[in-house]
């Protein structure tokens, strides 16, 4: 397609972009010590709030972001499966922690090599546990992520061919 | 059109008659991923309305392998794996786990060491009850109290940071000693924050204390009896509440605890509120205790040369009076063997210009804070980098097959974690690998009391209940 | 610490046929006890006025596959070791009792009607080590999960052998 539709959807895109990464809910999937390090991110000192993204959801159903935060064991794999898919579209996932992003030190029988292994993974924040300033890097990073992501079919059309190149969002 | 009469009442029936219903329990499942679950148990709840019948626990989605991944590494190895124990107040697993080995090998640590050590142990007590009082205030919707808390946190933080390098997983201890001294200004910085932390705690004081709401959710809900807190096994601020005067610190006193002078709270009716004024006093015992010790720390780095001699040019013997012969030229075969009997002062005097990144591991900083104990201590920059003696120590205990070998047995050393007592048993084999560590978890007794705490209760006193037992997923699960 | 002697002496003297062998090292005291006296010796320290060793404040056990050479001579060289930490409030002092068990029959009798505590505590020798608890009223896997095969913390175990419930192997 060409022309003033193509400059019409590249606005909406950029709109809706902005949006998005402005109004995280995020779902703080909160297991081990970096737990404390979300919650010092999250509180007055290095306010996490004035990206907007201070307001967790504690439901899968009504949350955006998946922060996985904290060692997965395999016997709590499942659940974390369960939680990701019950994560409705658009929705991304942030590795919090290097025990998430790869397993970490625990190379032993009980732990999950990184959440990589069971879902995909947008943002990866290593650090054991991260300082509170590579987390708000990380979430500048999956914003300026969500803010480059197209958004929804070009204006009448179908096919998918164009689907294609005007980038659908997977 | 026929007159239907309505249905006879008895007097005395019911509206619904018990007779006809039959109830049946709510099994509930307060799942592993749950908001007020702190990280990750699964109860599952019997409900009968909105009374909790009976509870299971279920445990382990946390559970990392410590105890097989201490035998993997030598002694040294395991203490990364300790801080992340009770992640809240790492500094005091640090403690205890390099006490146990002292204690197996027999090493006695200097004071100023001990003095450093029970400062930071009471620094991360503190940590943790700001951290555990903030989460379950927070959980009934005092979200400022958790705000304020985690302020507080962040002040202690800055000070840890400050002493160890890191905020939350600090490794900072060794067996031996201590990583480093304490830095300059650390008194005036910790005099600031505790004094800043004290305000916060006053302030939240007055929020929560005589807050109708809080004290309505807390008192009387989650009560354990002290007969059944002893049987369980459970230490701690817990077993404190019920009225039971029991702290390792004033039991079995280890470090300097004897010299300091503290009190420990002890309440009365087993109830949340209980743990939570022990909570909020314990706080101010270990800002005092704190306090105490800066006070009387044994002085600092000696900021003289190893031996108090001026140097003097190479080249030069030392004078037979002392030892020493002065001021004649040498063959260079007899230098060398005095130099090895330490004659020469130009070349025993000398220090090594290390980097300046390894300032702070010179021998005075060094030795003020590690055991003279060759076999379980890493030596001064100077002597690894300076002379054969110390290279060789620090081969020894770094490379692989060699390293610190206690001799076979077994302890068990017990510390007061902010939990209740936190016991390390390790066995050792003689080997620079630890046979066997086993960490005696505090909230593992007191999450296996759950089900009598929770039962009897209403739903919505699952949360401040759960909240005030403080599990902490890294100790429970290991 | 002479408290300390009198009690391992103690329970020598009052049982002695039972008890194997008793030490003491760095300050710890400790006896060994025969399998089968567990109950007797454990409610006499619990019962004892003397003795009044009301808190078990541990219960774990020790594989002793790939120990050098054992420490206590006398008796079968068992595999296995279980050891009981107790604390009396009343007087301040503590005992280990140490009960060897065999690799063919790795069974010991539950001490769960003397000290609940021992629930949970032998819960995780079972799902650690293998030793099954006669009487225990609940024997099932407390840290791993249920489809988990094997006992991590037997030396025969290796660290890295997973056994994922969902996710690749390695």
């Amino acid at each position: 397609m060409t022309g003033p539709l193509q400059w019409m959807t590249t606005k909406l895109d950029a709109a809706v972009g902005w949006a998005r990464k402005f109004s995280i809910f995020q779902y703080p999937f909160v297991t081990a010590c970096c737990g404390m390090e979300y919650m010092a991110t999250a509180c007055s000192h290095y306010d996490v709030d004035r990206f907007g993204a201070g307001f967790p959801r504690f439901s899968p159903r009504q949350a955006d972001v998946l922060f996985v935060v904290g060692t997965i064991s395999h016997k709590l794999a499942p659940v974390l499966k369960k939680i990701y898919d019950q994560m409705t579209e658009p929705k991304w996932v942030v590795a919090f922690g290097v025990c998430t992003c790869t397993g970490g030190f625990y190379d032993n029988y009980a732990t999950l090599m990184g959440i990589d292994t069971i879902m995909p993974v947008d943002v990866y924040i290593p650090g054991c546990p991260p300082r509170p300033e590579n987390v708000l890097d990380g979430l500048i990073k999956l914003q300026a992520k969500i803010q480059a992501q197209h958004t929804g079919t070009p204006l009448g059309t179908s096919s998918g061919a164009s689907a294609a190149s005007a980038g659908l969002h997977a | 059109m026929e007159h239907v009469s309505a249905p006879s009442i008895p007097a005395t029936a019911t509206p619904f008659p018990s007779a006809a219903r039959e109830t049946k329990d709510l099994w509930l499942n307060v799942g592993p991923a749950h908001p007020a679950m702190h990280g990750i148990i699964r109860i599952i709840l019997q409900l009968d309305g909105e009374t909790v019948r009976g509870a299971d626990v279920e445990i382990g989605y946390l559970h990392r392998g410590f105890e097989k991944m201490c035998e993997q590494g030598g002694y040294n190895h395991a203490i990364p794996y300790t801080d992340r124990l009770n992640y809240v107040s790492p500094l005091i697993n640090n403690v205890g786990y390099c006490m146990a080995i002292e204690k197996l090998m027999g090493i006695t640590v200097p004071e100023r060491c001990q003095y450093i050590r029970v400062i930071m142990s009471e620094l991360s007590r503190v940590t943790d009850h700001l951290t555990c009082i903030g989460a379950s205030a927070m959980e009934l919707g005092a979200f400022t109290v958790f705000l304020y808390m985690i302020k507080a946190r962040e002040y202690l933080w800055e000070l840890i940071e400050l002493v160890t390098g890191a905020r939350l997983t600090v490794t900072y201890c060794r067996v031996g000693g201590v990583k480093a001294d304490l830095p300059e200004g650390f008194a005036e910085r910790t005099r600031v924050a505790l004094r800043q932390t004290r305000e916060v705690v006053k302030e939240v004081d007055r929020l929560l204390t005589r807050n109708r709401i809080f004290v309505d959710r807390m008192k009387g809900t989650g009560t354990i009896a002290q007969a059944d807190a002893i049987a369980y096994g459970i230490t701690g601020p817990f077993l404190r509440a019920t009225g039971v005067n029991y702290d390792v610190r004033k039991a079995q006193p280890y470090a300097v605890y004897p010299q300091v002078r503290f009190d420990v709270p002890v309440g009365q009716h087993g109830d949340n509120l209980d743990r939570y004024f022990v909570r909020m006093e314990e706080m101010e015992q270990s800002m005092r205790i704190v306090e105490q010790c800066l006070g009387q720390i044994p002085g600092g780095p000696i900021q003289v040369d190893a031996r108090g001699r001026p140097s003097t040019p190479l080249g030069t013997v030392l004078s037979e009076a002392e030892g020493r012969v002065e001021g004649r030229p040498i063959e260079a075969a007899e230098m060398v063997d005095e130099a090895k009997m330490g004659r020469i002062p130009a070349i025993a005097d000398t220090s090594p210009v290390t980097d300046p990144t390894l300032e702070g591991s010179n021998r005075p900083f060094h030795q003020r804070v590690n055991a003279p104990a060759k076999r379980a201590v890493l030596p001064p920059k100077d002597d690894a980098y300076g002379n054969i003696e110390g290279l060789m120590q620090h081969f020894k205990l770094v490379m692989h097959g060699h390293g610190i070998r206690p001799p076979k047995g077994e302890v068990y050393q017990a510390v007061e974690g902010a939990n209740g007592e936190l016991g390390f048993y390790v066995v050792s084999d003689g080997t620079d690998k630890p046979y066997r560590v086993r960490v005696r978890p505090p909230c593992l007794p007191i999450m296996a009391a759950l089900p009598i705490l929770l039962t009897g209760d209403m739903m919505a006193d699952v949360v401040p209940t759960f909240g005030s037992v403080n599990m902490i997923g890294g100790e429970l699960d290991r | 610490m002479p408290e300390a002697l009198t009690v391992s002496r103690r329970v020598r003297d009052r049982f002695p046929e039972a008890v194997l062998t008793t030490h003491q090292f760095r300050g710890d005291d400790t006896v060994v006890v025969r399998r089968e006296a567990v109950k007797e010796v454990a409610r006499f320290l619990r019962d004892d006025p003397a003795m009044a060793f009301n808190v078990l404040m541990d219960l774990t056990a020790v594989d002793y596959l790939r120990y050098p050479e054992r420490r206590e001579p006398p008796g079968p060289t068992a595999r296995f070791e279980v050891v009981y930490h107790l604390y009396s409030l009343e007087h301040g002092h503590r005992v280990r009792v140490k009960i060897p068990v065999g690799e063919g029959d790795p069974m010991v009798e539950s001490l769960t009607d003397l000290w609940p505590a021992a629930d949970w505590f032998e819960r995780e020798v079972w799902d650690m080590f293998g030793i099954q608890f006669l009487g225990h009223p609940n024997l099932k896997r407390l840290l791993m999960y249920e489809e988990f095969q094997g006992h991590p913390l037997r030396k025969d175990y290796p660290v890295n052998k997973r056994q994922p419930l969902i996710g690749p192997v390695n």
